[in-house]
């Protein structure tokens, strides 16, 4: 009985490195929806430590919403779906990538507005800078020549 | 006229720190809940002390209440503590609390030794109901009317101001 | 007592910073020789005086006065010496001493190389880098000291938070700050030029060797942020567009425009004004960057302090600063004139849409950083803008100005001719559009974006090659080393920072694209491969070093079955401070790839079993390596014989001609 139980014992404690080198097994059951859930998860927000994304997170509810967008994704919810799911309870807080809505056109097509209306100004100022300067009355040394020039020009016959 | 143009980046200016100066005052870390002015989530929990026993949402229509967010392990918690036993004797709503995350024995003995405010105590150990609410941060309380919406939600601990500015004030509308 | 001199040494610097602020201005206004002579002695004071006061704190952390507060909230007996220096800046009250500190380095700098100056400028300039040290010293003294004792002191101090435990916070913040607090300089020539009304080019070529050096202490402090962030925060990432990034990213933006626009300046003499209107927005920016990170306004990995109080006396600081700058603007600005002609394609507009491009990049970033901040304060809704946001809208703004990188150097001053420089680009145009197409082949998978990237910086390259080789070609020296040397400083300094940008753009575009990761449970004897790589698991060792326990990884790595090295990540438990454990990865760097390895936790399965992190990022030094070489490229460029001055000269020959001493 006891040679038994010791027998037993040693093959339950020396079971893990019996197994061997293996190929170490990627962290989450589905690869192929841990990887989508983690590209979405680096888009969302962590609520708890609000400067890390839900992905690099640590958070004991970091780690459940993962947790939770791993379930909904295996039940077949889209990215979009479970993105709503999240903004349903979070709010908009919760996405890092801005949603278009009437408050945020701002924020979306301000750059786009700020580059063209640069570029604009520029060129507009550079074509009334032309003109100003083209329209500049000669200073004094241009003035004593022209009028030099304007002066041989009479004393000679036509 | 063309002077104008001169005080533009100083209009700007202006005006960025208005918006400065405001944000001195708010606090960019609260997450508001998208949820007030919307139906409770529907739930359905047993209760910490008597696991045979179980609410759900449905249960509660009819009358307004508070819902608590609270934790044995969560320190916040034993500072709102004392409001909310005190808040409990006036008997003005019943307080209803969600236990977030944590094990009954823990829970148990946390109210024997700080009091119990509670009508009961609903067990959440995985955070699921805690998820639908929008819970991220303990303590959370709801405040949640007749017909089952949520009135509004205090993020933080209760302090005995806010409970007497915003949260009594409430109720008694609500129980008008 | 050391703590109390330090006080007395800010209050007695407050005195003269008003002395060096207010008498020197006021006698350059009224002609009053003796009071503009103060400038000088004075601004030397203050650089005494506030070392003294620096030296008293670093002496309270090495003396392990915990009866001072700021030492015992951020040191502990156990803390390495470098870091108990370092310690200094590492909270609110003593980054802000380290501010003063650089503050008055660059007045000091200024009180010893500004003999070619006129006395008024000189005068000018100092008093108002003294008005900007009375009000940071008015912060230190009012709200902010780190000489505030506490008695009875405690036994042992807090420790400096474990993060910061790190090389990286020795040299970071340091060089972040003289490139910052440096662009004072070039923000005090504009005021000061706008006080006297002599804004000439003279201005603009005294302004800027000043705007360079800072730019370059900028591109570095910036470049060690990142390559910091990098190692120290264990999953590989180098730029998340948190507030403080971009607190210090939107000065760059600025002081990369102001460095074009002084060029436009400072040799045809045009746009003095709107030079001007950037370098007071390079500095206010800065300003802003400092306000936004202690005032609580928004959240962010490195909030120092969340005092609505302090926040209340920065923001009245920066208004007055900054609205007084723009106000004076306002009013002197009118009357400036107009300087020379240059036509719509020349060298001067393509410098001018460089300042548009950088303007509204910074722009873009500053509306991304304050957007939540405006929705909330009008009662809108609460957002966040992360990543997602800034790449998308960041990288289409900046590259038409990376497109015109490969132009401008070789576009005339005043009339460009654009078809005969569309002769001289067009092999490296398409040279660099082909390599671009064929070598995401090379590397494995082809990607267009990569391949956009890659023809970019390229074509950057090629160009910037083009235009050296136009000029190395007519000299009439013999030999590569001859004729570089025979090339103006500036000139060669413009080439090198372009070509930093390229290497830059090279590795982000390679790291994005063909960085890969593996999250993976490793017990030990596990393996894990990555390409061509295999990282072996071999356990974990324990151990203690001076404040702290730590868990250290073994890994052995080998390519195609032969072993390389072997890498240790660790993790680190801090004794007195708790609190989470930092991760210090192991990161095998190579010259075209870095292979990057961090421990997760023990993920319980069994006793000896981790989550390990394993990352490939091909080029990712490229990163920095691109940024030190743009950092080169400005110490180059101020290096140039024409900013040895002896006596202020009149203007600049209009730019330097094929023949190699024409230049001086």
């Amino acid at each position: 009985m006891r040679r038994r139980l010791l027998a037993w014992s040693l093959v339950v404690l020396t079971a893990p490195f019996a197994a061997g080198a293996r190929e170490a097994p990627p962290v989450g059951q589905d690869p192929v929806i841990e990887q989508r859930m983690m590209a979405l998860a680096e888009e969302l927000r962590c609520l708890v430590c609000q400067n890390q994304t839900l992905a690099d997170s640590h958070a004991d509810l970091a780690v459940d919403l993962r947790q939770e967008i791993r379930e909904l994704m295996q039940k077949g919810q889209s990215d979009e779906q479970v993105k709503r799911y999240l903004v349903a309870r979070y709010g908009d807080f919760v996405l890092y990538r801005p949603p278009l809505k009437s408050t945020t056109w701002l924020l979306w097509f301000g750059p786009a507005v700020l580059l063209v209306g640069g570029l604009a100004t520029l060129y507009l100022v550079l074509l009334r800078r032309r003109r100003l300067l083209a329209a500049e009355p000669l200073n004094e040394d241009q003035e004593k020549r022209a009028l030099a020039l304007l002066s041989e020009d009479e004393g000679q016959p036509s | 006229m063309r002077y104008l143009r001169y005080l533009i980046p100083l209009a700007a200016f202006v005006v960025l720190t208005g918006f400065l100066m405001k944000g001195l005052w708010m606090d960019p870390h609260t997450v508001p809940s998208p949820l007030i002015d919307k139906p409770a989530p529907e739930f359905r929990l047993t209760q910490v002390a008597d696991p045979g026993k179980s609410i759900g949402r449905d249960d509660m229509l009819g009358k307004v209440w508070l819902l608590n967010v609270w934790a044995s392990w969560c320190v916040s918690c034993r500072e709102e503590h004392p409001v909310l036993v005190e808040f409990a004797k006036t008997g003005m709503v019943p307080i209803y609390g969600l236990d977030y995350k944590d094990t009954r024995d823990e829970a148990l003995k946390w109210l024997e030794r700080l009091g119990n405010p509670y009508q009961a105590s609903l067990f959440d150990p995985d955070g699921r109901v805690g998820i639908d609410y929008g819970v991220y941060g303990v303590p959370e309380t709801y405040v949640i009317d007749r017909t089952g919406t949520i009135r509004y939600k205090q993020i933080g601990p209760i302090t005995p101001e806010i409970l007497h500015d915003k949260i009594v004030p409430l109720l008694r509308k609500l129980n008008a | 007592m050391i703590a109390e001199l330090g006080s007395f040494s800010l209050m007695v610097a407050l005195a003269v910073a008003l002395v060096q602020g207010i008498l020197p201005i006021v006698g350059a206004a009224r002609g009053n020789a003796a009071w503009m002579r103060l400038a000088r002695p004075a601004a030397r004071a203050l650089f005494v005086l506030v070392v003294v006061a620096a030296a008293c704190l670093v002496i309270s952390f090495l003396r392990d006065d915990f009866s001072v507060v700021y030492v015992a909230t951020n040191s502990t007996r156990a803390l390495p010496l470098r870091y108990k220096v370092a310690a200094f800046w590492g909270g609110h009250e003593g980054s802000m001493l380290l501010w003063l500190l650089i503050l008055s380095f660059w007045m000091f700098a200024v009180s010893l190389f500004s003999r070619h100056l006129p006395q008024e400028m000189v005068a000018r300039i100092l008093g108002v880098m003294g008005l900007i040290a009375v009000g940071f010293l008015l912060f230190i003294l009012l709200t902010s000291s780190p000489f505030e004792r506490l008695i009875p002191a405690p036994e042992e101090g807090r420790d400096l938070n474990p993060l910061l435990q790190d090389p990286g916070m020795v040299a970071h913040p340091p060089m972040l700050y003289m490139g910052y607090v440096g662009f004072s300089v070039a923000f005090a020539f504009a005021i000061a030029a706008l006080l006297g009304g002599n804004l000439d080019a003279t201005w603009a070529r005294w302004s800027r060797p000043w705007t360079t050096v800072a730019w370059s202490f900028l591109t570095l402090g910036i470049c060690l942020g990142s390559a910091w962030a990098y190692y120290t925060l264990g999953w590989g990432g180098w730029w998340f567009w948190d507030p403080v990034e971009n607190a210090s990213f939107m000065p760059w933006l600025a002081g990369t425009a102001l460095m074009h626009s002084l060029a436009v300046t400072e040799k045809r003499g045009g746009f003095k004004v709107w030079t001007v209107l950037l370098a007071i927005f390079a500095f206010s920016l800065s300003l802003l960057g400092t306000f936004l990170v202690r005032s609580g306004v928004l959240t962010s990995v490195h909030a120092f302090a969340n005092d609505p109080r302090r926040g209340v006396f920065i923001l009245l600081f920066l208004s007055i600063v900054i609205g007084g700058s723009l106000a004076l603007y306002a009013w002197r600005a009118p009357k400036v004139g107009l300087g020379e002609r240059f036509e719509l394609i020349s060298r001067e507009t393509m410098l001018l849409t460089n300042n548009v491009l950088f303007l509204s990049a910074a722009g873009a970033v500053l509306l991304g950083t304050l957007y939540p901040l405006f929705l909330d304060a009008l009662g809108l809704s609460k957002i966040s803008v992360g990543p997602p946001y800034f790449d998308v809208v960041f990288v289409p703004l900046m590259t038409p100005g990376l497109f015109l990188m490969g132009i401008g150097p070789l576009a005339r001053w005043k009339q460009a001719n654009l078809p005969e420089i569309g002769i001289r680009l067009k092999w490296a145009f398409g040279v660099s559009l082909i390599t671009a197409l064929l070598l995401p082949l090379a590397l494995g998978r082809w990607s267009g974006l990569a391949a956009f990237g890659l023809w970019l910086a390229l074509w950057i390259f090629a160009a910037t090659m083009v235009n050296l080789w136009s000029r190395l070609r007519p000299l009439p020296v013999s030999g590569l080393a001859a004729r570089l040397r025979a090339l103006p400083l500036g000139y060669l300094g413009m080439l090198t920072a372009h070509v930093g940008v390229a290497v830059f753009i090279t590795g982000v575009t390679l790291v994005k694209t063909y960085e890969s990761e593996k999250d993976v449970q490793m017990d030990i004897g596990d393996t894990v491969t990555m390409g061509p790589y295999t990282f072996k698991f071999n356990g974990v060792t324990n151990g203690a070093r001076e404040n702290y326990l730590y868990a250290r990884g073994a890994f052995e790595v080998s390519r195609n079955g032969h072993v390389l090295t072997t890498m240790s990540p660790e993790k680190h438990q801090f004794v007195v401070s708790k609190g989470e454990p930092s991760t210090v990865a192991a990161i095998n760097r190579g010259f075209t790839r870095d292979l990057y390895v961090a421990l997760g936790e023990q993920d319980g399965s069994s006793p000896t079993a981790w989550v390990v992190r394993v990352y490939y990022k091909p080029f990712v030094d490229w990163i920095w390596g691109g940024c030190l070489v743009m950092a080169i490229g400005g110490v180059l460029a101020l290096s140039d014989r024409r900013y040895r001055f002896a006596r202020s000269t009149s203007r600049d020959v209009a730019e330097p001609t094929l023949s190699a001493t024409a230049a001086a």
